[in-house]
């Protein structure tokens, strides 16, 4: 668990500690500043002038990395860090009057550190506990299921300076919410099984079995796994690297969550078999940094295998065959869920994705032959390990064989992880998790698919709705338009910044549904909004820009009227408000009477 | 007889390895771009070099040739797309032409002005980006920094110093100096660094040579962008000289 904080180290101290625990690597970098950022409560000055002589790296490159991450801190920030996840689906539950009233308890501002320097409050992207919101982070520890009842109790303890080992562990329970198992969740069988199963076959039969499984790359590209391990295994190159992407940083998906929670030996097995097949000796499990939680039970489930013999050298008792894994902590960005951005990371560089080609199945971690694979798919490669090829092909649709957890939240009875083979049709989750009046729902997150309610026959799918897992339902109270809008905010708070059209194009279409939404809309920008959707897709240089625009083009296309509504003038306007920009000198001089504001103009006409 | 491609319908030889914009700018072909210059690595930050490649959108710095292709670049819908590109750098940052003393010889201007912009069109940032003055020969205006990482890697690859590096992320980006104070003055930064002299706008400034050349008789005044083949060998040329 994070340091409570009651006494932090020295900057100096923390420093070395974390830089002799990676070797003093410099590819480590993001992991040094992720642990003296958590030793620390913030990265001081001190503990840069130490990495920068000791890992011999220009201070500007180490503040270029700790300043691209949203939980790295090159200022103090409080010794209780606390982030709302901002996901619309926390936003239904009421998060934003729930963060009004802790900041209005604990007398700070959103954004702001409070004076006693003990406590910020801000909003973060989606911390993937959207079964079990409304959600924050707590020095990176995840607390869900928050009520008036619950901020009350945190706002005490933080006023109390309780150090968080003390927090009464309840709040930190993060639940499974496990609804239906399939193959994969249901499965039974003991770790080192499917490894064995593999072993008997031959690393080149592997190969093909999973060619035959046809199983598909669940990070929702679809990617077939086994033409990509085919492809790491005979790409030239002096050493292979294997990755398992828990960095599920999309909004609504919690599946990498469950299934490391629920799973972890049928993921790291999954690992294990792509290392055999590929003939990589190091694997990284990314995680992402919202699940710090689960780090220490992650590494505990790999010593444990190592002392069975199923990780390390001449695993099994076959020599040659050698394999660990090591977990690297992500530290808040959406961006390095994309393959080439990922591996950037695990550099210890800024998430930026690469031009590409080369792909990394040729040019990956350090120049070298890289499998990325989502967790789901490593753990789903166990079962064609175990059963064959054909068996797995035979699940789910010819197109997409197997099954999928999907991930269910927003409005209905039960939210949490449903495992179905695919093809199975929407109306069909819906009725199983009691969504009722169900206007939308956004498959695959954001970046996916709006699916109005007459097309709730389609079915998950990558021939009809592609999906990562992500499946949030909307009811019929809904605004579509503020969906879309809380997206677009995601993304622009995502963007890596590395390209124009997606670092300024994100911004300028967050201010375009901003103008909406505050009343000064016009067919005008309604115009623009479109152009603009169209400029990202065509000229960003990834995934996170090309799709930035899909939740609005959806929503236009879907549910124009919740546009419409917002035209509320027929002429151009500016976005300016006198009277809001006015609001911060209220704010200093503590007036809000009505002389405090600028009248609207009298109608002539009236 | 090397291969070939088709740019906008002329004829554009390449060598194998090489990207669409570097052939072109072996012919004398423009294409407009801002981050690539021919002496470093294509970065394919800006994207104004973007061009349709078989009817898709690439960046032309990044993408390779490919023998036969058929590229489209000088098309009103590309200009269009490009035009908006730029007027984004411009509301991005703050960039006052009139009074910048690189006026004339700036790659963002000239490249706006070719391509027919004549107003911002979207809303100002005005974002707070103080100057650093500290250096007792150059003078550094981040207002004007289009994020092309020129300096840094030139810095990096050719100086071998990592002066330069970019921070934070999204639209609050930024160029940093390597330094515990930040200041350039506290780097081992030098007028005579290759980094001194790529900076394609007005962020990299040398002191007391501002107007040497006067206004009305820079590169880009005497004629366009589009018309100087090789526009980023000419303003090295014009700096080399005074500094």
């Amino acid at each position: 668990m994070p340091s409570p904080l009651l006494q932090a180290p020295a900057p100096a101290e923390a420093a070395a500690t974390a830089m002799a625990r990676h070797r003093h690597d410099p590819f480590e970098l993001l992991q040094v500043l992720r642990e003296v950022q958590e030793a620390c409560g913030w990265i001081p000055p001190e503990a840069i002038d130490c990495i920068q002589a000791r890992l011999a790296l220009p201070r500007a490159k180490i503040l270029g990395v700790a300043t691209f991450y949203s939980f790295l801190h090159i200022k103090p920030c409080g010794r209780y860090r606390i982030l709302f996840s901002d996901n619309i689906t926390d936003r239904m539950l009421g998060s934003a009057a729930l963060m009004d009233r802790m900041c209005r308890a604990l007398w700070v501002e959103r954004g702001k550190v409070s004076e006693d320097a003990l406590v910020s409050v801000d909003t973060t992207s989606c911390t993937g506990l959207c079964d079990q919101g409304p959600a924050l982070l707590v020095n990176g520890l995840a607390v869900g299921r928050l009520g008036e009842r619950r901020v009350d109790d945190i706002c005490e303890l933080v006023r109390g300076k309780v150090p968080l080992g003390e927090w009464p562990a309840e709040f930190f329970r993060v639940e499974d919410n496990i609804r239906r198992r399939d193959v994969l969740l249901g499965a039974s069988w003991r770790p080192g099984e499917a490894l064995a199963a593999a072993l008997a076959r031959g690393p080149e039969a592997l190969v093909e079995e999973m060619k035959a499984s046809k199983l598909r790359g669940r990070g929702g590209a679809g990617f077939p796994a086994g033409l990509k391990w085919q492809a790491c295994r005979e790409a030239p190159g002096k050493t292979r690297y294997l990755v398992g992407n828990a960095d599920e940083g999309e909004p609504g998906n919690f599946k990498d969550r469950v299934l490391l929670a629920s799973s972890p030996d049928a993921v790291f097995e999954g690992m294990t078999l792509g290392a055999y097949a590929t003939g990589a000796r190091r694997g990284f499990l990314y995680l992402r940094g919202e699940y710090r939680f689960l780090l220490d039970r992650l590494e505990a489930v790999l010593a444990r295998r190592r002392a069975a013999g199923l990780l390390g050298e001449a695993i099994l008792g076959r020599k040659g065959f050698d394999f660990d894994v090591a977990i690297h902590v992500g530290a808040g960005a959406y961006v390095c869920g994309e393959e080439s951005a990922l591996i950037e990371s695990l550099e210890g560089k800024r998430g930026t994705p690469r031009n590409r080609p080369p792909y990394p199945v040729t040019n990956g971690y350090l120049g070298q032959p890289t499998v990325v694979n989502n967790v789901e798919t490593f753990a789903a490669s166990c079962l064609v390990a175990l059963k064959g090829g054909a068996w797995y092909a035979g699940l789910g649709t010819p197109e997409s064989t197997g099954t999928k957890l999907v991930c269910v939240s927003g409005d209905c009875d039960r939210p949490g992880i449903y495992e179905y083979p695919f093809g199975v049709e929407v109306r069909q989750v819906l009725a199983d998790c009691g969504a009722r009046l169900t206007q939308a729902v956004q498959v695959s997150g954001p970046s996916g698919a709006c699916v109005p309610a007459a097309e709730f026959g389609r079915r998950l799918a990558f021939e009809d709705l592609p999906t990562a897992g992500a499946l949030m339902a909307f009811n019929a109270q809904r605004d579509m338009f503020e969906v879309a809008r809380n997206f677009v905010h995601f993304f622009a708070h995502e963007s890596c910044g590395f390209c124009t059209p997606c670092r300024v194009g994100t911004s300028l279409l967050t201010n375009m549904m901003d103008k909406l939404a505050n009343g000064h809309g016009s067919p005008y920008d309604f115009a623009e909004i479109e152009r603009m959707n169209l400029l990202l897709q065509n000229m960003s240089h990834c995934g996170l820009g090309h799709s930035a625009c899909n939740p609005v083009l959806g929503t236009i296309a879907k549910f124009r009227p919740a546009y419409e509504r917002r035209l509320a003038h027929e002429a151009f306007e500016p976005a300016f408000d006198l009277d809001r920009a006015l609001a911060s000198a209220r704010q200093m001089t503590g007036r809000d009477d009505p002389a405090a504001h600028v009248q609207p103009e009298m109608d002539e006409t009236a | 007889m090397s291969a070939t491609f088709t740019l906008d319908g002329r004829t554009i030889p390449f060598t194998e390895g090489q990207t669409i914009l570097q052939a072109a700018v072996a012919a004398g072909a423009y294409i407009p771009h801002l981050c690539f210059h021919p002496d470093f690595k294509p970065h394919g930050s800006c994207k104004v070099c973007t061009v349709k490649v078989g009817g898709r959108h690439a960046a032309s710095c990044t993408a390779r040739a490919a023998a036969g292709a058929v590229v489209e670049s000088d098309t009103p819908e590309m200009n269009a797309e490009r035009r908006a590109l730029v007027q984004m750098l411009f509301v991005e940052g703050n960039h006052f032409c009139p009074s910048c003393e690189k006026s004339g010889d700036c790659k963002l201007q000239a490249t706006a002005y070719d391509l027919g912009v004549v107003s911002p069109h979207f809303d100002h940032f005005y974002p707070d980006r103080p100057v650093d003055a500290s250096h007792p020969d150059v003078l550094l205006d981040f207002n004007r920094c289009i994020l092309c990482s020129l300096c840094v890697r030139a810095s990096r690859d050719v100086d071998r110093k990592n002066v330069f590096a970019l921070a934070g992320r999204g639209i609050r980006t930024r160029l940093i100096a390597n330094s515990r104070t930040g200041r350039l003055a506290d780097t081992d930064f030098s007028h005579a660094d290759k980094a001194a002299h790529v900076c394609p706008v007005g962020v990299i400034l040398h002191k007391r040579r501002g107007f040497d050349t006067p206004i009305g008789k820079r590169v880009f005044d005497l004629k366009p962008i589009s018309a100087r083949a090789d526009s980023t060998a000419e303003i090295a040329a014009v700096e080399a000289d005074g500094s």
